[in-house]
């Protein structure tokens, strides 16, 4: 099944085309990376699929829902309360955590789902259980002020995950990070992979996109110049694809 | 004359000197969210007005201000006024004046909470006003308390202003009491009150902030 479809895909910033005609699709389960070098459009390519961008034109979709549809040229949204439906499926890890500094760490995971409806009781077994699985539960009660970055994108994934999204979203999680702490996060994204969660992952960790992805789109000056397999497209003779993976890798 | 017999003197008008202090607080506090709220706004006509207002505010005396407010309706409109309407007319006048200057307040506070955590809200299902009540409101309060505490302990002071339309004010009595007697202690004792009651509004606010210290942003 078809989570997320996205056809023809435009945008510019005042008259300024950062993505210039971009289709892509994700099947349930599946895991696409989106690589690519700086300025390419993957972070507004991704803030487009998670409308928090307008889009100028073309189609999104998602689990056969349009959330838009291009019209006459021009990009007709859903009503807000089909929007408000649609968004319910999607989840979005940013570079920066963007953890709500005044909530505890284990509010930052309560509060959304309360907002969603869910009893107290609930939001809490949910996310004591997300806290668990992530190592995260002694910290329950700290402020993300306290954690390290690791923790932080850690209880951001659980807030994220908490609502329970038919699709993750990830916009470089791990650029904020050292080493370290990448590899703490990269562990926590790979196990999700193994539970089958369909995700979007914007990533510079070639070594992580390759290992983890069943698709990767490579990203340049607003168009998929490359796409494929990670084992075809790691062994592309396409000389831009090559010198960019290998510069990363080297 | 001793201090006592001064501060039994004046003490009708440290009754009226706190009175215009709580009343502008409480007036000016709320309308300043509600300017800055407007000013913020996508709309551009009301926005420039609300900064032709803050302009207005912000730009010339507060003792002109009570004084047009003050007269106004008799010049403009041609109402008698009432003595009632002088004390109404300080209210009025300094809640607006500080309304403005808490709304730039405001401001600097809503500037600087990062664009993110409206994106965050978003992505996880809040709709703008439990955004703005759950997540930034929040966030502004602390950041704005210490330019806030500095605005209020202006204001203790500024009542004192209140005296150009003859309002019978704690300042005003002082002076009328020193020179009738020909003397600086009942400006002295004045001062003294001035000090007490923001050396009390400078430990209320640092109370409030300290709450607030459980996080950093």
């Amino acid at each position: 099944m078809k989570i997320l479809e996205m056809n023809h895909i435009k945008k510019s910033f005042d008259g300024v085309g950062v993505i210039s005609d971009i289709s892509l699709s994700v099947n349930e389960g599946e895991v696409l990376s989106i690589i690519g070098p700086s300025g390419s459009g993957k972070s507004t390519l991704l803030r487009c699929a998670t409308m928090l961008e307008r889009m100028d034109g073309g189609d999104l979709v998602y689990l056969g829902r349009y959330a838009a549809r291009e019209e006459d040229g021009r990009c007709v949204y859903a009503s807000q309360q089909d929007l408000k439906e649609i968004k319910r499926n999607i989840g979005l890890v940013f570079q920066n955590f963007n953890l709500f500094p005044h909530y505890s760490v284990l509010k930052n995971i309560v509060a959304p789902q309360l907002i969603a409806g869910k009893t107290k009781e609930n939001a809490e077994s949910r996310a004591m259980e997300l806290l668990k699985s992530l190592g995260l539960t002694d910290h329950r009660d700290k402020y993300p002020c306290q954690l390290s970055g690791g923790q932080q994108q850690r209880v951001s994934i659980a807030r994220a995950l908490a609502l329970d999204p038919q699709i993750l979203f990830f916009d470089e999680p791990t650029s904020a990070l050292d080493p370290e702490l990448t590899a703490e996060v990269l562990r926590v994204i790979k196990e999700l992979a193994s539970q089958h969660m369909t995700m979007v992952i914007v990533t510079h960790e070639m070594e992580f996109a390759r290992e983890l992805s069943d698709w990767i789109i490579f990203m340049e000056n607003g168009y998929i110049q490359a796409e494929g397999t990670p084992k075809d497209l790691f062994s592309t003779d396409n000389a831009r694809v090559q010198s960019f993976v290998g510069k990363l890798r080297a | 004359m001793s201090l006592v017999t001064v501060f039994t003197q004046l003490m009708g008008g440290m009754g009226i000197t706190v009175a215009i202090f709580l009343l502008t607080l409480l007036f000016s506090m709320p309308l300043g969210m509600l300017v800055v709220l407007l000013r913020m706004s996508a709309n551009k006509v009301v926005s420039a007005i609300m900064m032709v207002y803050i302009s207005i505010m912000r730009g010339t005396p507060l003792m002109l201000q009570i004084i047009v407010i003050y007269f106004a309706p008799y010049y403009v409109f041609h109402i008698n006024i009432s003595s009632s309407y002088r004390f109404i007319a300080v209210i009025i006048a300094f809640s607006l004046n500080y309304a403005a200057y808490f709304a730039e307040i405001y401001r600097s506070g809503f500037k600087s909470v990062p664009h993110g955590q409206y994106e965050a809200a978003n992505v996880l299902g809040y709709n703008r006003s439990q955004t703005f009540f759950h997540i930034i409101l929040p966030q502004v309060i602390k950041r704005v308390l210490p330019p806030v505490t500095n605005e209020v302990i202006t204001l203790v002071k500024d009542t004192s202003l209140a005296f150009a339309i003859a309002t019978a004010e704690m300042f005003t009595i002082a002076k009328q009491i020193s020179a009738k007697e020909a003397s600086l202690m009942p400006l002295m004792a004045a001062g003294l009150f001035y000090y007490i009651f923001n050396a009390l509004v400078a430990w209320g606010c640092a109370w409030i902030e300290k709450k607030y210290d459980y996080y950093r942003i």
